[in-house]
């Protein structure tokens, strides 16, 4: 049993490191977007984006299915193009899971990039840097905090996705099968409770765990710069 | 090294701008009240704004055209900016701020660092971080930082007027420092008359945007007026003779003597002093049996009244003064253009700068 358990674990932590490197750079540029761009239509693009947050998950599953299913479009073109499937298979799970966790992603940059100083970028710019490296040395070691809060969060919202994961991919075992989706498996057999209670616990064990490295990890980025003491 | 030519139009929201005059090796002023359009002139030299018209050229290096579609990025201006705020990087070392030009502008390094650490005292605060100093070791980082990018001309936007008095009074030898030794043009916004006095070889006048009127500072402030409310007159002399015992010095401007008090100076030393407005009385006549030392024979340019007070301005031989009264006592006196009168100045008052002497004593 505890040998399963390990693979159930390995498994969520795969799906939503992918699902969150998969995520990140269009989070990235989306929540850049948003901060630094005027454009027309920015308020649906907001829409879209925080989309994932509102529907009920099971309607973004079904979207999944019929967008990336075997038969969808975007499945078709992933297959020829690099071979890639998604249906009942893990890379699916991984994809369900950073479609949710996208606007978690998005919303904390966004933020963190909106309180860069663009009076920093100028006096960079005036020191003789380019506009990649004015975002290399400036913009993005002072969003990093929030960068990293939306990677820690996201990271989070994807060990736990369940709606979306279940509706698209199945619950199949050793390939699909989370944390979320065994528990709930284990919960609906008679016998299933001791296990489920374990899961659980490794569940809370592991998001606690992940907010308190984000918390380490934001704290030495600011110690590092300093706050204003004289 | 080659001067900088300004000759530009344009605007900032909906206010408009004009400026042209050139700026050679040394400093010069733009001088005028806050919202005068002075930070904007040095942002748009600077490339951060854009003019709508006109010509911007460094050293014969045209960095803004807008009729042969030149506009170079700040980046490529090679310009030095302190700016008001020290907009120093908060993620990076004191070291790293000073050299940023360097490792991320690529620009060369023809100054040694360690040079412009010791010009501005910074060399026990390299591996500090910028939140851990005070505001005026922060201004001073920024202007190094500024130093250390090679620039071809060097533009400060009011660099003292975030920092209390005691903290502009530290930075200001620094600046001195920096002034002394520089051989390209530097463009310093202010709207304190005394920074200017100390600092600049000469002054650009800034009024509603307009930046068109140059000259010596004797020449411009006083008349064209900077933040305070009080006009200050700026005078040019020379030591001619000074009394040891009484701590008192006779200084020569322009076939005038005027005495000061307590300054420590050797004859034939240059001299530059700043006269508050209101520490000017005016006689129509000579007096005898005065405390005040100074009778300064000179002619009434002009009478501005503003309410209960009237600016009285005074050409005296070469230089100019302005003498703060009350309305009515101009017009008890009769005072208009064109009238001989005698300026009183308390010795006392007047405070003096030994820069020009520095440079302009022959």
């Amino acid at each position: 049993m505890m040998e399963a358990e390990t693979a159930i674990v390995l498994l969520s932590a795969k799906v939503a490191l992918a699902a969150i490197l998969l995520a990140l750079p269009p989070a990235f540029a989306v929540a850049w977007l948003l901060a630094r761009r005027r454009f027309k239509g920015k308020g649906f693009v907001q829409a879209v984006v925080t989309l994932p947050l509102v529907l009920p998950p099971v309607v973004t599953g079904y979207g999944l299915l019929v967008l990336f299913g075997t038969q969808g479009p975007l499945g078709r073109l992933f297959e020829a193009a690099f071979g890639l499937t998604f249906a009942f298979r893990w890379t699916g799970a991984a994809l369900a899971a950073g479609v949710m966790a996208f606007p978690l992603l998005v919303r904390p940059i966004r933020l963190s990039l909106e309180a860069v100083d663009r009076g920093l970028e100028e006096a960079a710019a005036t020191l003789g840097a380019s506009r990649l490296v004015v975002f290399l040395t400036v913009t993005l070691p002072l969003a990093l905090p929030g960068v990293l809060a939306g990677a820690v969060l996201g990271f989070a919202k994807a060990l736990g996705e369940f709606g979306a994961t279940i509706t698209f991919v199945s619950n199949i075992p050793g390939e699909t099968q989370t944390l979320s989706l065994a528990i709930y498996a284990l919960l609906q057999s008679p016998t299933g409770d001791t296990a489920a209670l374990r899961l659980i616990i490794v569940s809370v064990l592991l998001a606690l765990a992940a907010v308190l490295l984000s918390e380490w990890v934001a704290r030495r980025l600011t110690e590092r710069g300093g706050d204003g003491r004289a | 090294m080659g001067g900088l030519e300004v000759d530009i139009t344009g605007k900032a929201g909906s206010f408009a701008i004009s400026a042209r005059f050139t700026a050679a090796p040394g400093v010069t002023a733009l001088f005028g009240r806050s919202g005068a359009g002075k930070s904007t002139i040095l942002k748009m030299i600077a490339g951060i704004m854009r003019p709508e018209e006109g010509r911007i050229v460094a050293d014969g290096r045209v960095l803004f055209d807008a009729a042969a579609g030149i506009n170079l990025p700040p980046r490529a201006r090679g310009v030095g900016f302190v700016f008001q705020e020290d907009r120093l990087l908060p993620h990076l070392s004191v070291r790293r701020n000073l050299t940023y030009a360097r490792w991320a502008g690529r620009r060369a390094g023809s100054r040694p660092l360690e040079e412009v650490v010791a010009l501005l005292g910074l060399k026990p605060h390299l591996d500090r971080f910028p939140g851990t100093l005070s505001g005026g070791e922060r201004q001073r980082v920024a202007i190094g930082r500024a130093l250390l990018a090679d620039p071809g001309i060097l533009l400060m936007d009011e660099p003292l007027s975030s920092l209390d008095r005691q903290r502009r009074g530290e930075i200001l030898p620094y600046l001195e420092a920096v002034a002394g030794e520089t051989r390209i043009p530097v463009l310093y916004v202010s709207h304190e008359t005394d920074e200017v006095a100390r600092l600049a070889d000469r002054v650009v006048a800034v009024e509603d945007g307009t930046a068109q009127v140059a000259g010596t500072p004797a020449e411009i402030i006083g008349f064209h007026r900077g933040e305070g409310d009080i006009p200050v007159s700026i005078v040019e002399g020379v030591v001619v003779d000074f009394d040891r015992r009484y701590g008192a010095a006779s200084v020569d401007i322009g076939g005038v003597h005027i005495e000061l008090s307590g300054v420590d100076l050797a004859e034939g030393a240059g001299l530059r002093l700043s006269v508050n407005a209101s520490d000017v009385a005016i006689a129509t006549t000579p007096h005898e049996g005065l405390s005040i030392r100074n009778q300064i024979p000179c002619t009434v340019e002009a009478v501005e009244t503003a309410g209960t007070v009237a600016d009285v301005l005074l050409r005296c031989g070469r230089q100019r003064l302005v003498a703060r009264i009350t309305a009515r006592s101009a017009s008890e006196l009769g005072l208009a253009p064109e009238r001989p009168v005698v300026a009183l100045v308390k010795a006392i008052s007047v405070a003096s700068y030994s820069h020009a002497g520095k440079r302009h004593a022959t």
